[in-house]
């Protein structure tokens, strides 16, 4: 609340008046600070309609610190002319005195003064008028008296130029009485306290209005990650349709298990270096699996390239039971990939892999079941196109129609995997495993509306935005 | 995926009818294709060298289709077609046939004992009487390229050379010999060179240098002759000038030199199936004779069809529909496999022709019939798998933990699993012989040298990208990184890490510590030595900007090990 003895001025002053008045016209005639009255304003907008104010802006020119120098003592030429005396000064001298410089080179060219340059004793300068009129210094004392409005427009800017006049916006309020208009003022409680309640003052008391306009007070909390927050609601779905969680905890993989075993023969271009990042070093572990054809080569220890390697280890630990059992399993991990990086591919991201293995299981059994996943998405159209993939057969691309975009774009791989992949495992003939992927990052950058992955994960993304991200409800 | 280019118009005409953008798009994605641009020769110049470049260019309507990557059938403009025309109904697949030249000594071509160094093997056919266009011509030229970037993997396996046979004279020698012996006028070349020459010679061409590799530091290069010495070709790199085909060619002999036979194989049955329709007699080939070493003789092209039976029963129950034996044979005589019902009205009789060295597995032979009858007409089922979910215990405990951490104000990081080998040891003080890092040998950038071995250094690189926002930071990662490990069959395993940074304009060590604490009330574990838990002063508490209470030796059965650490401003 501002000063309430100001307040009580201003309003009756806003009483006399019949229109309204201007902010800075009270300051002036009560001589206080502008900025005293605009708090006065503001604190009795506060209150309600006690009076109305308009802002308005409006431009004039004051002095500068050099100017009102000028206005007080004379233009700096005057000083120099007043400071020579009859029989001349020293050039040198002259140049010690603050105004001497600028005052030197205006007097010259007003020719108030003479240099003589060959004088004994070096260059000395002598008074050439006896008296002379000021006019820098009328001009400022003009404006100084608020008569800036007698001076053209061209002498205004001369004296900006240099540097003694400056023109100022001053923003002030045009204040009008409001409509509960009065000049006794009530303080506004903004707080309901126990003594009110105790006391029974609460009755009498006005209170001040919640300003619903303004945001609350943020809470001091922490954030989950988008991204895994995206991840929890995958995990969730694949709980909720019974798939069981495979352990992916292993960044490191054969190429065995990360190739050979899918059935990607071993100058498939994915096994190229430009695709895989293969680690260096002594072959610490000893592949437990003889596989006769360049026996190296499946060694060759890797960043694994996508999580189905854990899949195949996962079927042939399953072909190893005594009595086969039927399986659901999935999981959402790292994978790693040695591509020129962009907006759209980083050299890891996680990849969403769902596994079902059964006797009988059918094409039409692994779309029904994709579509039951991308349901739960929020996914309800869905189509299939035939494509390739060295270790499924069939194998198929999921398309889903954005609705954004108005058509079909690619949400995921799927297929069968093929017998020369599940026979050599062990797993009974007749057993057939269905299964699908999808990257973790892109329905996350469709759901937060995020164009560069770059954005989304790694040390630079924005805290911002992690602290601003709302909940994941996919399916909404 | 490779990608194949046609002329809009030339293929509209070749399929008999046209379609809207649309329909030919759906077309297809029933095929297993997909429509990926429709462009210009002019489009494509004026986006990648800018309109002026463009003046004057082509501006026919091109449409560019992703083909599957085992199709190596579908990899030009003759070969779509008819396989689309065979989709649709509106045309058989031809019968490819290998046929003796009509009054002559079939060509041959003789291998020398000296290729067994380089590349032992050599396959070659003729196409007799063909007629060609400027599209033909063109089309023959493009799909060489295609073959070459794909089942011949950049050439290293299969290399192509294609000779107007009119102007040599069989037999013909394949043979090896140190490069300084091998002079001849390469295609599109003025004069002669020395092998050692053409080799410092296309060291700066965009489009060879890329093959030179493969046989530069050999002592011998392959080379074919013709039996008056004319250099037909110098394999994988160039073909000769003397031999090479126009528009006028009648006759072509095709030569495939090779690593692979199987592929070499493949890839000579490609060519001649794809452009035997352009013979006088079309969809004949007419044979050569390969005399190897050791004195055997092969006929080429081998354009072998094979026969596979199974059951309607196996295809309706891998599918998950009830299609007759019948209806069956027909879908996949659709897809160029010419199936006959056999006798017991069950079993179907599969004739897989040599354009589809795809179909390997009764599978393959499935997934065809899938296709014939439309995977979206399929009808979509749920299977009656009954399983009880489980979680990984791990991820079990790090979700609740992630849960409870932003409870407690911290917010969650996600940073990457692989860094540079600074970040893990030299920015902390460490050196990398004491981290048990796994380092990747073919790095692109120094971002991705090792695995990490810590997470603090992702959080710290956090707070660094984040100065600008209000304090304090505080943040917390739960992931896993990846340590050496002898026992293990890939010589290293992942470790489940909690890491939390507290980043402010005065220490706080108390605010980290007190986090610490909470951890350890939510997992129930006590404060104390013995069966509690305790924090000492690390050896190497490394600098004065960071204080470490690192807990070793903290017993928890879920296998989590804790970093927790505090770090000054």
């Amino acid at each position: 609340m501002a000063d309430t003895g100001l307040v009580e001025t201003l309003l009756r002053r806003v009483e006399k008046v019949d229109g309204g008045l201007d902010s800075q016209d009270v300051a002036t005639s009560l001589g206080v600070d502008h900025q005293a009255i605009v708090g006065a304003v503001k604190s009795l907008l506060a209150l309600g309609d006690v009076i109305s104010a308009d802002q308005r802006s409006s431009k004039h020119w004051e002095l500068t610190g050099e100017g009102c120098e000028i206005a007080e003592q004379g233009s700096h030429e005057a000083r120099v002319v007043s400071s020579i005396p009859e029989e001349g000064m020293p050039q040198s001298q002259l140049m010690k005195l603050a105004f001497g410089k600028v005052g030197f080179s205006k007097a010259m060219s007003n020719k108030w003064i003479r240099l003589d340059k060959g004088h004994e004793g070096g260059p000395r300068i002598f008074k050439t008028v006896e008296h002379l009129e000021d006019l820098v210094r009328d001009k400022l004392l003009l404006v100084q008296k608020g008569q800036a409005s007698q001076l053209e427009e061209k002498e205004k800017n001369e004296l900006k130029k240099r540097k003694l006049l400056s023109e100022v916006t001053v923003k002030s309020y045009w204040i009008t009485k409001g409509s509960c208009f009065s000049t006794t003022i009530t303080k506004q409680e903004t707080e309901l306290t126990p003594e009110m309640i105790a006391s029974g003052s609460w009755k009498e008391k006005k209170f001040k209005p919640y300003n619903f306009e303004a945001l609350g007070v943020a809470p001091d909390c922490g954030h989950l990650h988008p991204l895994m927050k995206v991840r929890t609601q995958f995990r969730q779905i694949f709980l909720e349709m019974g798939f069981t969680e495979m352990p992916t905890n292993n960044f490191i993989e054969s190429s065995f298990w990360n190739f050979d075993s899918l059935f990607q023969p071993q100058q498939h271009p994915a096994r190229d270096q430009h695709d895989t990042f293969f680690l260096s070093g002594e072959q610490l572990g000893v592949s437990v699996y003889k596989y006769d054809w360049k026996i190296e080569e499946a060694q060759k220890n890797i960043l694994r390239t996508h999580t189905t390697a854990v899949s195949a280890r996962m079927l042939y630990k399953l072909a190893q039971q005594e009595k086969f059992t039927p399986v659901k399993y999935f999981s959402i991990d790292r994978v790693f990939r040695n591509e020129t990086l962009d907006a759209t591919h980083l050299a890891e991201f996680h990849q969403i892999e769902g596994v079902v293995a059964d006797y009988g299981l059918t094409l039409g059994d692994l779309m029904g079941i994709l579509h039951q996943f991308f349901n739960k998405l929020g996914i309800t159209k869905l189509r299939f196109k035939p494509a390739y993939n060295p270790y499924t057969e069939p194998s198929m691309e999921v398309f889903s129609y954005h609705e954004g975009l108005k058509k079909w774009v690619e949400v995921g791989n799927s297929g069968m995997f093929r017998p020369e992949m599940l026979l050599p495992m062990g797993l009974p003939e007749g057993v057939t495993v269905i299964a699908w992927g999808l990257s973790l990052e892109r329905p996350t950058m469709i759901k937060y509306g995020i164009n560069n992955i770059r954005e989304l994960v790694g040390h630079k993304v924005n805290l911002q935005m992690v602290y601003d991200s709302p909940v994941c409800r996919l399916d909404s | 995926m490779p990608t194949v280019s046609v002329k809009r118009d030339l293929l509209f005409h070749a399929l008999g009818r046209t379609y809207t953008d649309e329909e030919f798009d759906e077309l297809c994605f029933e095929f297993g294709l997909e429509l990926d641009e429709i462009t210009s020769e002019k489009d494509i110049i004026s986006r990648e060298q800018g309109d002026t470049k463009a003046e004057g260019a082509s501006d026919v309507i091109l449409y560019k289709i992703d083909v599957p990557a085992n199709r190596y059938d579908l990899l030009c403009l003759e070969g779509l077609v008819r396989g689309l025309q065979v989709f649709k109904q509106k045309m058989e697949a031809p019968r490819y046939r290998r046929v003796s030249p009509a009054s002559s000594e079939p060509q041959r071509l003789v291998i020398t004992e000296e290729t067994t160094a380089v590349r032992p093997h050599a396959v070659a056919a003729v196409l007799r009487n063909i007629t060609f266009t400027q599209e033909r011509y063109d089309s023959f030229i493009e799909l060489q390229e295609k073959l070459h970037q794909n089942v011949c993997r950049k050439r290293t396996l299969v290399a192509i050379g294609t000779h107007d046979l009119d102007t040599i004279s069989g037999p013909f020698t394949y043979t090896a010999k140190p490069p300084g012996d091998i002079r001849f006028k390469p295609l599109n070349q003025a004069k002669e060179y020395t092998a050692q020459e053409l080799m410092s010679l296309y060291k700066t061409d965009s489009h060879l240098r890329h093959y030179l590799h493969i046989i530069e530091d050999e002592a011998v290069y392959p080379v074919i002759y013709d039996s008056n010495g004319i250099v037909l070709s110098m394999p994988p790199i160039i073909n000769g000038d003397h031999s090479k085909i126009s528009l006028n060619t009648k006759n072509v002999f095709i030569e495939c030199t090779a690593t692979d036979l199987t592929k070499a194989k493949i890839v000579l049955d490609m060519m001649v199936t794809m452009f035997c329709e352009y013979c006088e007699e079309p969809f004949t080939v007419e044979e050569a004779e390969v005399v190897y070493p050791d004195g055997r003789t092969c006929q080429y092209p081998e354009l072998a069809y094979r026969k596979e039976t199974l059951s309607a029963d196996f295809i309706n129950r891998k599918v998950g529909i009830s299609e007759s034996t019948e209806h069956i044979a027909q879908l996949l005589t659709k897809m160029c496999l010419r199936s006959e019902v056999m006798s017991d009205g069950e079993q179907i009789e599969v004739e897989i022709p040599p354009t589809r060295s795809d179909v390997i597995h009764a599978c393959d032979i499935m997934e065809d019939a899938a296709m014939a009858y439309g995977f979206n007409n399929i009808p979509r089922t749920t299977p009656r798998t009954y399983t009880i979910a489980n979680q990984l215990p791990l991820n079990k405990l790090s979700e609740l933990l992630r849960q409870d951490l932003a409870a407690a104000g911290f917010t969650e990081a996600l940073t990457f699993a692989l860094c540079s080998q600074e970040d893990i040891a030299d920015k902390l003080l460490k050196n990398i012989s004491e981290t048990r890092a796994c380092r990747i040998s073919n790095p692109k950038t120094a971002e991705f040298q090792v695995a990490r071995t810590t997470l603090l250094s992702g959080l710290l690189k956090t707070v660094a990208a984040n100065r600008k926002m209000p304090l304090p930071l505080r943040l917390f990662e739960i992931s896993d990184v990846v340590l050496k490990d002898e026992s293990k069959d890939v010589g290293a395993r992942n470790n489940r890490r909690l890491c939390a940074v507290y980043y402010n304009k005065s220490p706080g060590f108390e605010v980290i510590h007190g986090l610490m604490d909470r951890v350890m009330q939510l997992l129930e574990i006590k404060p104390g030595q013995g069966n509690g838990y305790h924090i000492q002063a690390a050896d190497g508490c490394v600098s004065p900007v960071t204080i470490c209470g690192e807990m070793d030796g903290l017993k928890d059965h879920r296998g989590m090990k804790r970093e927790c650490r505090g770090v000054e401003d």
